[in-house]
């Protein structure tokens, strides 16, 4: 199903019709809603960690040179590689040349947004090599040939009844009970010998540690520890903007990313990736690489209106609180990453052209910067989008000529006023009964709801006839 | 007695002036000289929102000179209200005389529910209105200017006015100015939720701060058959809540 081909509004037009997607939709964030809640509401100290979070990812950000030449530094001293890519498709061909290297037959992933931001499950796929997704969500969207439609919960889009016809019809010794765990069980069948037999691993990274080059991944299934070890060779790509300058640093943003994300005080697993396998080491990779990954993000950290997107940690908790999320899902945003962050970053990835109409898709109420636990002013930098489109003639036609029009009228308040007249005027004719239900015009409005016939007379009519001025 | 110009909004002007009219008394009630300054017209919210600063920014230079002359400016709007406050300076910021003007007009502009509380700490007086409502609070009051307790204040003091909780109370309506026509379907699904919520409330009736959301919430309800009466709140604090309602004629 490649949704992509479809223009945005099309792919909302059929998310919006989807009765068991909004099921899914409904579920999934409406209990993250109430956990992040609940969460913030036991943690006091959540303001001063959500201003001490902001300050360290602006102090990263001021001082990016110096930190990534640290992590480097260190990463390298360790025994890893690391390797830089200024594109995606640099990114995903360093990672897919490494596999070819190893001679690597199967590989397994450990969840990361970014690896499909990269495009690296199409890429590893067309390079022939068997990859098995590691992250039961991931594994729900490979079986499904589809795409994550969530950033923390990919497969949100499906109910779990969904999920158990497609364990069933796919897992070699399925599920006979209807219960979570029996589902879970299924999929550990299937999935546990591919874990232990893989030739590389390929995992993402929460945060990069300056000070000592180690990597740090967040799971709650562990598989981040337990696919990572096996492999002779495993590769971790990250986005540059997670670097932090040392562990501690690491534990404040954590806090954040965890309460904002689930709703709980921390992740089942916490794993950190330093270097191969040294000398008397039991277990872990002979070789250990690590592909920083620009893709955009220089460029957002010259320009002002994009620069405070970067602190973005990817919790999720823009999208489970905005309103046009929670009606569509993610999919109908294009991108690899949905909802508010996902409109900001998208045309960053995919050029401003194609996908002006995503910062469009909002009504600015403010709600996801309020959650935000790293306070991004994501209305303003949706605004800021509209702004350059406005700028770059990318907005229709006829919206300019309007614009135009209405200001010029809007600056003559003579105009004005005969103007606001003649259309209270023309709104009571289409609306004698007290309401429209339908007006040439007003079709976007009236197809779903009334709209009420203006009181008479405008205020400033009445006003200037002498009504409602005391002495 | 401080000199307060009515920023009328376009909404309340042409639509419904009965909120204009409210708004004038409560300020007259609470000891301020109002004046409507006649030459007022859109704050350019919509230009704004959509893009086109440039246009934007030759509204808000004209309002700055229209209402600079007054101690304060108040609006039955915490959306246009919002514009002029938080959005001017950044409308105007490669004009950095017009954003420091617009800053220092923007100290002196409120939204009239905190303007009443926060600054007359006015407090109605043998109002009455025997109902259940319920209240909506609309996202740039609350999120830009902070108005929540405010109008609470206000209505508890409303005689015979039992208030009712609604869920989702400060969730966005799916109004969003432009919005709402640009992605009709989308406003459409966020506003079917609202007026469940509102009907789930038990209340007999809306009420919220800004013309907008209320227009687009009684279109919806009165659209789904639903007796809920749709009013701004400013109507009933002026006890001006006995005409008809938005939703009904």
């Amino acid at each position: 199903m490649h949704t992509s081909v479809l223009s945005f509004r099309a792919r909302a037009d059929v998310a919006l019709t989807d009765p068991t997607l909004k099921l899914a939709i409904d579920r999934t964030t409406g209990t993250a809603e109430r956990k992040r809640a609940a969460a913030v509401a036991a943690f006091p100290q959540f303001d001063a960690a959500r201003d001490r979070g902001k300050r360290i990812k602006d102090h990263v950000i001021e001082h990016f040179d110096h930190y990534l030449l640290e992590f480097e530094r260190n990463a390298i001293a360790s025994g890893a590689q690391v390797h830089w890519a200024s594109t995606a498709d640099e990114a995903s061909r360093i990672v897919v040349d490494l596999c070819r290297k190893a001679n690597a037959k199967r590989v397994t992933r450990v969840k990361s947004m970014l690896g499909e931001a990269i495009g690296l499950p199409h890429a590893l796929d067309a390079a022939g090599i068997e990859r098995v997704e590691t992250d039961l969500a991931e594994h729900i969207v490979q079986l499904g040939g589809d795409r994550p439609s969530h950033i923390v919960w990919p497969s949100m889009h499906r109910t779990r009844e969904q999920v158990s016809e497609m364990f069933k019809q796919s897992h070699r010794v399925p599920h006979r009970e209807e219960t979570i765990e029996a589902m879970v069980d299924s999929a550990r069948r299937e999935l546990r010998d591919k874990f232990l037999s893989a030739d590389v691993s390929i995992s993402g990274a929460n945060f990069l540690l300056a000070d000592t080059g180690a990597t740090c991944t967040v799971t709650n299934e562990g598989n981040a520890e337990l696919t990572t070890s096996p492999p002779r060779m495993h590769i971790v790509t990250a986005g540059i903007e997670k670097l932090v300058p040392s562990l501690p640093h690491a534990f404040a943003l954590l806090r954040l990313l965890v309460r904002s994300a689930t709703g709980a005080d921390v992740t089942q697993y916490t794993t950190f990736h330093c270097g191969p396998k040294k000398p008397g080491d039991l277990d872990g990779p002979e070789e250990f690489h690590i592909v920083l990954v620009d893709n955009g993000r220089t460029k957002m950290l010259a320009e002002a209106g994009l620069r405070e997107m970067l602190r973005c940690i990817r919790c999720g908790a823009c999208m489970n609180h905005c309103v046009v999320f929670r009606q569509m899902g993610g999919h109908a945003y294009g991108g690899t990453y949905p909802g508010p962050m996902g409109a900001v970053l998208t045309p960053v990835f995919d050029g401003l052209e194609k996908t002006r109409d995503l910062p469009h898709a909002c009504t600015l109420n403010g709600k996801c910067q309020e959650v935000c636990p790293v306070d991004i002013p994501l209305p303003t930098l949706l605004r800021g989008w509209r702004d350059r489109s406005w700028r770059e003639g990318l907005e229709p036609a006829a919206m300019r000529f309007g614009m135009g029009i209405f200001t010029f009228v809007a600056s003559r308040p003579r105009i004005y006023r005969l103007g606001a007249s003649m259309a209270v005027r023309m709104l009571g004719l289409f609306g004698r009964s007290g309401w429209i239900r339908s007006m040439p015009g007003l079709g976007a409005w009236t197809a779903h709801r009334d709209f009420p016939a203006p009181e008479g007379r405008t205020f400033m009519a009445r006003y200037a006839s002498g009504e409602g001025q005391r002495k | 007695m401080p000199r307060v110009a009515l920023f009328v909004t376009c909404l309340a002007d042409a639509i419904r002036p009965s909120v204009g009219f409210a708004a004038l008394k409560l300020l007259q009630d609470a000891g301020c000289k109002v004046e409507v300054p006649m030459q007022q017209t859109c704050c350019g919210q919509p230009a704004f929102n959509s893009g086109d600063t440039k246009d934007a920014g030759t509204l808000a230079r004209r309002f700055i000179e229209l209402f600079e002359p007054y101690d304060y400016v108040v609006g039955p709007s915490g959306s246009c209200v919002g514009m002029t406050r938080a959005h001017y300076p950044e409308a105007l910021a490669d004009d950095p005389a017009w954003a420091e003007r617009a800053r220092r007009l923007g100290e002196r502009t409120f939204e009239l529910m905190s303007f009443l509380v926060d600054v007359m700490h006015y407090k109605p007086t043998g109002v009455r209105f025997p109902a259940t409502a319920t209240y909506h609070d609309s996202c740039s009051g609350l999120r830009e200017l902070g108005v929540f307790e405010q109008p609470r204040a206000l209505l508890g003091a409303v005689g015979g006015l039992e208030m009712k909780p609604l869920e989702g109370n400060d969730v966005c309506c799916g109004f969003g100015g432009t919005f709402c026509v640009k992605y009709p379907a989308i406003s459409n699904a966020v506003v079917s939720e609202k007026a469940a919520a509102v009907q789930r409330s038990g209340a007999q009736v809306l009420l919220g701060g800004d013309l907008g959301c209320l227009i687009n919430m009684a279109g919806k309800l009165h659209r789904n058959g639903s007796p809920v009466r749709v009013y701004h709140a400013a109507e009933v604090l002026a006890g001006m809540a006995d005409a008809p309602s938005i939703s009904e004629k």
